[in-house]
């Protein structure tokens, strides 16, 4: 009992990080109907930049969040403005490719600033670890499944009550409607961008405490993130969330009872599985199409 | 109110429009009748700013649409209620409401919106009792209905409408000629694209017969309503009844 439950603590740690990151590609897909390959990036960025203002510059961590979850949705518009909006041809494989480029790009872009070592930062706040029925639980993973769900639930108070909220919504059921009815839907797609590169940062800021970031890190935490989405239910905000934590669980049990040697199998064995069977994920928002 | 000269549409290299001129004043309700690809819809799309491609003139109370987006469009006071009705489905019938309301909200005319949803909802009272419903749960005329009503609540002078009778019941689009009519006694100036020529001309005061690009014939709506050459192409009698009633 005590094994499964730190088994199911660290399950749910990782959950709720591949959750926030699993409803930035949701959340862009719902959309744009675009998957952004360099989503993982703005984790790895959003983690750095976390590091470099709390550790080099010594801001404290509240301001230190704020500034980077900003910082990174702006690049987040300048990615689209750059990278997305000026493709003349804008078809969805073409789209993905780019973000494949810029997803190499902006890893290289962090080797030069950060450097190839990893890097390490306290938890937010020092508290000894808790002890529950002879588990330990981290403080700073209460930290993160608590950010994780607050994000969550702005999002679905964004999206059901603000106007802009609901303008995104519509653009992503029908972009040519939600344009004729006088929605913006260009200055909307640049605002899914930076909401999108904004969760991002979030994920790389909460989970930086709990590993080493390094500039390699993104690429793993964009797949795992994108097999949460998937698993969910792309498009779907409490499908990402529910995704994100089955995830995590099983990923961790799956380490504790089986074998370390699964641990990212898992995630790839669970998409392809998901794939197979159940292609719009549990809770599938969108209809399944191949192009 | 509306005048358009020598409109030439593009689509790539092929002109779907070549070179048609009409004018729609103050108050009037203009049909724009036709067959599959006479150009009706292209014109609807180089109006409400969905086609850039297009040279001529539109002008709207004196001023050039060319260049506009369709948001500056909306703005501008056209409303298009496009062709299939085009809704939100999983979304209320209120938040589609809302929705069409999004100019007026950016520009903080909230009092307005309250003004014209309350307008909308006596118009159409049906949606008043669907107001939380996803829209999709909709029939089909009640769907026609908020397409018209969220067009409606962008407060436009100029409602535009592509093919409001598709896929309707005859008691329907009765029904629905009958709200345009309400509409235009309250002010409201009304162009209708329509394949259903019979119920588009029964309320229209002027309409225009479109074929392959071009108007090929303009008048009053009773006098196109008797034109033989209307009756056989566009009023669904077919040759043995045209000729029966021309013996």
């Amino acid at each position: 009992m005590q094994e499964f439950l730190q088994y199911f603590f660290s399950g749910i740690t990782n959950g709720a990080i591949y959750a926030v990151i699993a409803i930035g590609f949701s959340m862009l897909y719902r959309s744009t109907d675009l998957i952004n390959f360099a989503h993982g990036e703005f984790v790895m960025i959003g983690a750095l930049t976390m590091v470099t203002l709390t550790m080099t510059l010594h801001v404290p961590v509240v301001p230190a969040f704020l500034i980077t979850v900003f910082g990174v949705a702006i690049l987040g518009l300048v990615f689209e403005r750059l990278a997305i909006r000026t493709v003349s041809r804008p078809e969805p494989i073409v789209l993905i490719i780019i973000t494949v480029g810029a997803s190499i790009f902006l890893r290289g872009l962090a080797m030069l600033i950060w450097g190839k070592d990893s890097h390490t930062m306290p938890p937010f706040t020092a508290h000894q670890p808790l002890d529950i029925a002879g588990a330990r639980l981290l403080t700073q993973s209460i930290w993160i499944v608590l950010i994780a769900i607050m994000v969550a639930a702005c999002l679905h108070f964004f999206y059901k009550r603000t106007l802009t909220g609901k303008a995104m919504h519509a653009c992503a059921i029908n972009k040519q409607a939600a344009w004729l009815v006088g929605i913006p839907s260009k200055l909307m797609t640049l605002l899914a961008f930076g909401l999108s590169t904004g969760m991002g940062a979030v994920a790389g800021i909460i989970i930086a405490p709990i590993t080493m970031p390094a500039y390699d890190m993104g690429s793993m935490l964009g797949l795992k993130g994108f097999c949460a989405a998937m698993l969910g239910g792309l498009g779907s905000l409490w499908g990402s969330v529910l995704g994100g934590f089955l995830l995590g669980i099983l990923e961790a049990l799956g380490v504790g009872f089986v074998s370390s040697g699964l641990k990212d199998a898992t995630a790839f064995l669970l998409l392809l599985l998901v794939l197979y069977f159940r292609p719009g994920g549990i809770i599938s928002a969108v209809k399944v199409k191949r192009f | 109110m509306l005048r358009i000269r020598n409109l030439k549409c593009f689509y790539g290299q092929i002109m779907a429009v070549k070179g048609i001129s009409l004018s729609v004043k103050e108050g009037e309700i203009i049909t724009l009748i036709g067959a599959n690809g006479s150009g009706k819809s292209t014109l609807m799309e180089a109006v409400s700013g969905i086609l850039p491609s297009w040279t001529g003139e539109i002008l709207f109370e004196g001023k050039n649409l060319k260049g506009m987006d369709p948001p500056a469009v909306v703005k501008s006071g056209i409303s298009l209620v496009p062709e299939g009705r085009l809704i939100f489905p999983p979304m209320s019938v209120h938040d589609n409401l809302i929705l069409g309301a999004y100019t007026m909200l950016k520009k903080k005319a909230r009092e307005e919106v309250r003004e014209t949803m309350e307008t909308v909802t006596d118009l159409f009272p049906i949606l008043k009792e669907r107001f939380e419903q996803p829209a999709g749960t909709l029939s089909g005329g009640e769907q026609q209905m908020l397409a018209i009503g969220r067009a409606l609540m962008a407060r436009p002078r100029l409602l535009l409408l592509d093919e409001p009778s598709m896929g309707l019941a005859p008691l329907i689009v009765e029904k629905i000629m009958g709200v345009l009519e309400t509409l235009r006694s309250k002010g409201l100036t009304i162009l209708i694209v329509e394949q259903n020529a019979q119920a588009a001309l029964s309320v229209a005061d002027r309409g225009y017969v479109f074929e392959t690009g071009s108007v090929v014939l303009e008048g009053a709506a009773d006098e196109l309503l008797a034109d033989k050459n209307v009756k056989r192409a566009y009023l669904g009698k077919d040759y043995e009844e045209f000729d029966d009633e021309n013996r």
